[in-house]
This record gives structure tokens, sequence and C-alpha cells, in this order.
């Protein structure tokens, strides 16, 4: 078989085998379906869920708050990060806190955040902010960091004024590796907004996780699993595609 | 244009320019005393071993890297009094960097355009420019290309036509021809002889080949290393305009011959 065939089929093969050995796992052994599922049941309680409106409203609420938390930390994270690598003084300034906010267990924030902003949408996208923040920044901050001077010395000649420069240099020169810090950023996003609403809300994905936890609706809750790594999945799906269309000079689009 | 009526005298002046790159034990003395005056038009080639400062000259000039004592002065404009900045290098100066220097964002045409879309030259007009720049300089079929896909040669063509396409009063230029084959350097020799000579552009060129500056130039600079320093500048008594045949003539022979003898003894 041609290596073509065989990179496409292998994994199709190997994940049928998982699932196969799963199923039969949880039929041969001792283990109650409270705990662990078969996949079809999943499947079965998935498809159920599918047909009815109310999970597309929470995948919705989950998303929104999700989408907008890492748009405000691209934002955030990309402006601090130009503005402190321009101006050392206030990198100098700043440390203190970078360090300790890099510290922090972001995670233990939540309740905090829930107190400070209620339990609407806000809170959880203030908390998917939180955490996706990070890795937007420090890759922003050493992308533009890491301009070549010689490459600055070009536009110093051609006398840019520094929207011209940020655009037509500092942009371009650090979006390879402000993007990868964006791939990490829409996960940290996602389990944000989820964890958000574990802790406090009427609303979205987590909610809904928490809801059949309590009435012990185990496969609806493995299909409300599947739904959320779908989600996440489709969020990294765009953000490739982003690379493909922002950096398309680039090794890491090329290469 | 401001500039075409403008000052009597010299159009670049360097006077008593000292570099010193590092401290005490790592200092490292790139320029020593350097003078230097071109008249409007003139054309100066820097001649020289690797590393004996003739890109920090062509920097200093450039406003790019300071002195550290010295004076250097462009048309009227002082761009550094005593090793410090008074003035910009500014507009009429183009410079050309040792390493092409290409964005890779940009297509070759883009790149090429980039200082008229800095100067807000509208897209129409500035890609134009920048397509027939380009095939002067024989890039004609790759301005839809970007700089990765190009050779270290083309690179170093269309980073010259970034450099022409302002139509500057003022060319620095480093090496540019260095990674050339002869057929397209003797081209682009007799094609940037051409550009100078039309709209009188004062030119410092920095080179390593000896032919080179002693074709092209008005007067060449000899420099030697350590210490770093002029040993001599030469006039190039041609008259021109100048074509390839004068390379054959006995006149032009010997000039190379006495160059390249200033520049060995320069270096030993
Ligand atoms: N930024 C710098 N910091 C420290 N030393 C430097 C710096 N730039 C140049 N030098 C030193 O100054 C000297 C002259 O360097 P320069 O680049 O001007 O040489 P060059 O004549 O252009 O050589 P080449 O022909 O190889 O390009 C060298 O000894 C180099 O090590
Ligand atoms: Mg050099």
């Amino acid at each position: 078989m041609k290596e073509k065939t065989l990179r496409i089929l292998l994994p199709v093969i190997a994940v049928l085998l998982f699932l196969i050995g799963w199923s039969v796992y949880v039929r041969t052994s001792e283990v109650s379906a409270f705990v662990l599922p078969a996949p079809e049941q999943i499947l079965l309680a998935l498809s159920g869920m599918i047909a009815d409106p109310e999970l597309w409203y929470h995948t919705r609420i989950t998303m929104t708050e999700a989408v907008s938390g890492f748009a405000i930390a691209v934002g955030l994270g990309i402006t601090l990060g130009f503005v402190m690598a321009r101006v050392p003084p206030v990198e100098w300034a700043a440390k203190p806190f970078i360090v300790l906010l890099q510290l922090i267990p972001k995670i233990a924030l939540a309740p905090l955040f829930v107190l400070w902003f209620g339990f609407g949408l806000e809170s959880k996208i203030v908390i998917a902010a939180a955490l996706a923040f990070f890795p937007v920044f420090s890759n922003a901050l050493q992308a533009f960091k890491s301009v070549d001077p010689g490459d600055r010395d070009v536009m110093t000649m051609l006398q840019a004024n520094p929207w011209q420069r940020f655009v037509m240099l500092d942009l371009p020169t650090a979006l390879p590796v402000v993007l990868t810090g964006t791939e990490v950023a829409v996960v940290m996003a996602m389990i944000g907004a989820i964890v958000g609403e574990f802790i406090g809300g009427s609303e979205g994905l987590g909610y809904l996780a928490v809801m059949h936890l309590q009435n012990l609706a185990v496969p609806q809750l493995f299909a409300v699993i599947v739904v959320l790594t779908l989600v996440g999945l489709a969020l990294y799906a765009v953000i490739s595609q982003l690379r493909r269309w922002l950096t398309p000079w680039h090794v890491s689009v090329i290469g | 244009m401001a500039f075409d009526q403008s000052p009597q005298g010299p159009d670049i002046v360097v006077s008593g320019l000292d570099k010193v790159f590092g401290h005490g034990e790592a200092a490292v003395h790139a320029i020593t005393n350097a003078n230097l005056s071109l008249e409007r038009g003139e054309f100066l080639s820097l001649l020289g071993p690797s590393g004996c400062g003739k890109t920090t000259l062509l920097r200093i000039i450039a406003g790019l890297e300071a002195p550290s004592a010295g004076n250097v002065q462009i048309r009227d404009r002082q761009v550094w009094t005593a090793g410090r900045r008074s003035g910009e290098a500014t507009r009429p100066i183009s410079m050309m960097f040792q390493e092409a220097r290409l964005f890779p964002w940009y297509t070759v045409a883009e790149n090429v355009a980039l200082p008229l879309r800095i100067a807000g030259v509208g897209r129409t007009e500035r890609m134009a420019r920048a397509r027939r720049i380009c095939d002067t300089v024989g890039l004609g079929a790759f301005v839809d290309h970007r700089p990765g896909q190009l050779s270290g040669g083309m690179r170093q063509r269309a980073s010259l036509a970034r450099a022409l396409v302002t139509e500057p009063q003022v060319l620095l230029l480093d090496e540019p021809f260095g990674a050339l084959d002869a057929m397209t350097r003797d081209t682009l020799n007799l094609e940037l002889m051409e550009v100078c000579a039309r709209a009188r552009v004062t030119t410092i060129l920095v080179t390593h080949s000896i032919t080179e500056a002693a074709f092209l130039s008005d007067r060449v600079v000899v420099l030697a290393p350590r210490p770093a320093r002029i040993v001599e500048t030469i006039e190039m008594p041609f008259p021109r305009p100048r074509d390839l045949d004068l390379q054959r003539t006995s006149g032009f022979q010997n000039m190379v011959g006495r160059l390249r003898k200033v520049l060995t003894e320069g270096a030993a």
C-alpha cells in the first residue's frame, strides 16, 4: 500500500480499535454504566442532544464567552507586548507584576472574578481572557523584541513613521510567533469559560455538564465533553487557517 | 525641488571622523581620522580589505551609527557634529545595505515600492514605478515572486532597485554587486553609471572589486585595516561617458595595477 493511504487509514483503524476495545471492556467487566458508559451509549445520548435546540443554545453561550475572552486577550497581549518591547522602562516597571501573574494559578482567581463580575457572561469572559492573556503576551513581547536591527535600519533610512514601522515591519515580523501564542490561548480561553460556568451561572456547556452530573446522566455528561472537544477543535482550526492567510510567506506555512 | 537650487560647495563632507567600538581591552578602532569631501554628482568608491571599517563609515554617513568623534554634513544639513547627532540624514539619501534586507512578507515589486509607499505615493503609481525599475535591473519576470524564491544575486538586484526607486540625490551602496556573475555585474555597472550621471547623483560605493571601483568612480579611496585609516585617495582621470571598452585600454590597466599596489601596501 502507498504511504499516503496508510497515513489516512492507520489512524482511523487505531481509533476504531480503541472504541471497540472500550465497548468490549464495558460489556465484559463489572464496571458500572454510571462510571463509564460504552461509546455507543454516548453516541446515542449525543444524537439525542443534537436534535435538542438546548444544546446549541449552551454551545453558543460557551463559544461567545471563550471567543470574547480570547479576543480581549489577543488585543491586550499584542498591545502590551509591543509597548514593553519598544519602551523598556515600562517593562522594567511591570516586571514584578508579570512574574507574579505568571506564578499565580490563574484558575484560582476564577471565584474572585465571579464575585466581582457576577454570574452572567461577563465573569466568564474575564476568566477566559485572564487565562488566554499570557501565552499571547509573552510571545508578542519576545517577538517584538527580536525584530532585526538591520530591518529597522531600512525603515529608518526610509523615514517611516511609528505607525508605518508597526504595520510594515514589527507586526509581520512578530505575527508567526504571536499566532503560535494564540494557538495555546484559544485552548486556555475555552478552559476559562468552562471553569467559570462550573463555578456559577445557569447557562453554557460547563453548566450543562454539572447538571448532567447532578442527575447522574453519565452518557450525557460524556456527550457534553465530546461537544466541548469539537468546539475546541473548530476554534483551533480557525487559528490554523488564519496562519495560512496572514503569514503565507512563513516556513510554518510553506515548510 | 528645493534641493536643486541648493547649496554651493560640496554635497557630502566628512571631517575628523573617528569610531571606536567597545571599551578598554576589547576596543576596536574601526575608523581613524577620516576626511572626505564629495561634490554634487561625484562618484566615490571605498576600496579596502574585509573588516577595515567601510560599512561602519557608510552607516555613520547615513546617520545610522554615531561616530566617536568628528562631523558629517550632507547637503546643507549637519548630521553629526563632534560625535553628536545634530540632524537626520533625510529623504534624498538612499542606502543599499550589504545584506539585501528585503521583507519576506512582501512580493519583490512591493518591496521595491516600499520607499514610495512610505513617502505616500499612491498604489497604482508606485507599483508602476517599481515594475519599471525592476525591469532595468533584470527582474521584470520576478516582480510577483517573494524574496525567498530569489537567488542571492537576484535579491541584491531587488535591493538595488529599492534604493533607486525614489530617484535619490545621494546614494550609499554597500557592496551592491558582491553576489553577481561578471556579465550581470557589467550590465548593472553600466546601468548604475547611467542613472548616477543622468540625475547627478552623489554616490559612495563600497566594493572589493578594483576594476569596478576604477571603472565607475571619479575618485577611489583606499582604506587599510588595523589601524583602520585612509591610505590614499586617487583620481580616476578617464573621460565620461565611459563604456566597457575602457577596461581594455592600457591607461585603465595601469590604474588597476596602481590601485592594487596601494591596496597591498596598505594592508602590509
Ligand atoms: N556593532 C559593532 N560592534 C562592535 N564592533 C563592530 C561593530 N560593527 C563593526 N565592528 C567592527 O568594526 C570593524 C569594521 O567593521 P565593518 O563592518 O565596517 O567592516 P567592512 O570594511 O565593512 O568589512 P567587510 O568588507 O567584511 O564588509 C570590524 O573589526 C568589526 O569587528
Ligand atoms: Mg561591510
